[in-house]
């Protein structure tokens, strides 16, 4: 048995099918992945999200030490509430983890890891603070719910403490407000607007419940994938880790190599692969035969293995299969990719699909 | 829990047969199967007139999740498919039974049916699968 987030009675309740993920027990879908995944992009969807680990950073050296832990630079942020997506490297230049950073004010910074790296990139995060004058605080005691979609704002900010109702309203895109242990930030992982917010864990499932009964439908890890996918968003562990950089996959401008005085852990690396003429590329595709694009699939160009697909599925907004892809450099506009040991032809496309319900790419 | 009909065969991969009486048999996947897939989104069919041995994998069906082989569990010559499911596989969700029918088999001998999973022989399946 995994881990249970504060929301676990409630997705039970939902009829929710249960699946292990990163250590937690968590829903896959409530009935339908692509009814959700359509509720998203047309209405408002809801995901708990709680499995996610926010940590405190503070102390006089917090701006330092994330811009020596971070590839992207903190010093971006200027605007108090605003925040900043990053890769968190090794010293080869490989990915720990990528997660989003808020900039809470002065040295207060929260960033978000993955639920199933967080054990990992704590350890790493409290071995490189040894040189800095900084706290680095697990905060177990919040939860977290993303409610995404074009009508998500509306419906959540009636919801909210009274305090954060008009500072969320008001909030740009990639800023968040805060009041007591609640957050609110205008960020999210499916390509539509909507809100993430860390709330008490205590309150968790009368939020959940109140935007239930306001029509926020209910949405597991499944449909969290393929609004992930078609927005082009990268998924740790599948689509870049500890042996693959941000570079050849698709984060290069993730990557704050000005200042070129900042030192940051995996520069140097970066620097070389930088320099590398067979520097891979991270593509998207779209199958025009038929079929299912997987990860893992191989690539082929010419009938040559040229790449393997990182993430791949069905698009329900586009009714087609499409994918992430680390390919070689000399990709053109088409390649085949190798389904169950035929080759079926796709089309290279630049991500992302979908973005606001809306088609990004020519079908 | 999963809708098993009484008047159907059972293959312990999941599979349902129906012995149409003239010599042919309809294949699918069980209701307890379309579930455990999740939304199926593809379909790839056997070829018609394709000869099969009992156990084949002789189709696929992917949902949004993976993709899953389909054996069919007696042996013979694929006489039809369900040309449908090409442009609607979520028809198999709908109605796993019936509208979301694979193929249909004439049957090499009979007596194959005998062999397999009568209902409450596959709901035994299904509780020791857990």
């Amino acid at each position: 048995m995994g881990s249970r987030t504060p929301l676990y009675t409630e997705h039970e309740r939902l009829g929710a099918r249960i699946v292990p993920f990163g250590g937690w027990d968590m829903p896959l879908h409530y009935g339908s992945q692509i009814e959700e995944h359509h509720a998203v992009r047309r209405a408002a969807g809801m995901f708990d999200v709680s499995h996610m680990q926010p940590v405190d950073i503070a102390g006089d050296g917090a701006k330092a030490f994330l811009q020596h832990l971070l590839a992207n630079d903190v010093d971006k942020l200027k605007q108090p509430g605003k925040a900043l997506y990053s890769c968190m490297l090794n010293e080869r230049g490989g990915v720990i983890d990528d997660l989003i950073c808020y900039w809470r004010g002065g040295e207060h910074y929260r960033p978000v890891v993955n639920a199933a790296t967080a054990d990992k990139d704590l350890a790493w995060m409290k071995s490189q603070a040894a040189r800095f004058d900084v706290t680095v605080a697990r905060r177990d005691d919040l939860a977290m719910v993303a409610i995404q979609g074009p009508r998500a704002r509306e419906k959540t900010v009636p919801l909210l403490p009274p305090e954060l109702r008009e500072p969320s309203s008001a909030l740009k895109p990639f800023f968040a407000a805060e009041h007591g242990d609640w957050l609110v930030g205008r960020t999210g992982y499916t390509g539509e607007d909507g809100f993430e917010v860390m709330l008490p864990a205590d309150r968790a499932a009368d939020f959940w419940r109140a935007l239930y009964d306001a029509g926020v439908t209910p949405c597991g890890l499944g449909a969290r994938d393929t609004l992930r996918l078609e927005a082009g968003m990268n998924l740790y562990g599948q689509d870049m880790d500890e042996q693959t950089g941000p570079l050849e996959s698709g984060l290069g401008w993730t990557v704050a190599l000005e200042p070129a005085d900042r030192f940051f852990v995996g520069r140097h690396a970066l620097e070389q692969r930088c320099a590398s003429p067979d520097l891979p590329r991270f593509v998207g595709l779209l199958l025009t035969g038929r079929g299912v694009l997987r990860s893992h699939q191989p690539v082929l160009i010419d009938g040559r293995r040229a790449g393997e697909i990182t993430s791949g599925g069905f698009s329900p907004t586009l009714q087609r299969s499409i994918a992430l892809a680390r390919v070689d450099a000399g990709i053109g506009d088409t390649c085949d990719v190798e389904i169950r040991g035929k080759p079926v032809p796709a089309r290279v496309v630049r991500p992302p699909f979908v973005r606001n319900g809306e088609a990004r790419i020519a079908l | 829990m999963s809708n098993v009909p009484a008047d159907l065969k059972y293959a312990e991969s999941h599979e349902w047969i129906k012995d149409n009486g003239d010599g042919t048999a309809t294949v699918g996947i069980t209701d307890h199967a379309q579930e455990a897939l999740g939304d199926l989104v593809f379909v790839e069919l056997p070829e018609v007139g394709k000869q099969l041995a009992a156990k084949d994998a002789c189709a696929v069906v992917e949902s949004v999740k993976a993709a899953s082989d389909i054996y069919t569990p007696v042996g013979g010559e694929v006489v039809a498919v369900n040309d449908t499911l090409e442009g609607a596989p979520e028809t198999i969700n709908d109605d796993a039974y019936g509208e979301g029918w694979i193929f249909r088999i004439k049957l090499d001998d009979a007596a194959q049916m005998g062999a397999l999973l009568d209902a409450p022989g596959y709901e035994k399946a299904l509780e020791e699968e857990g």
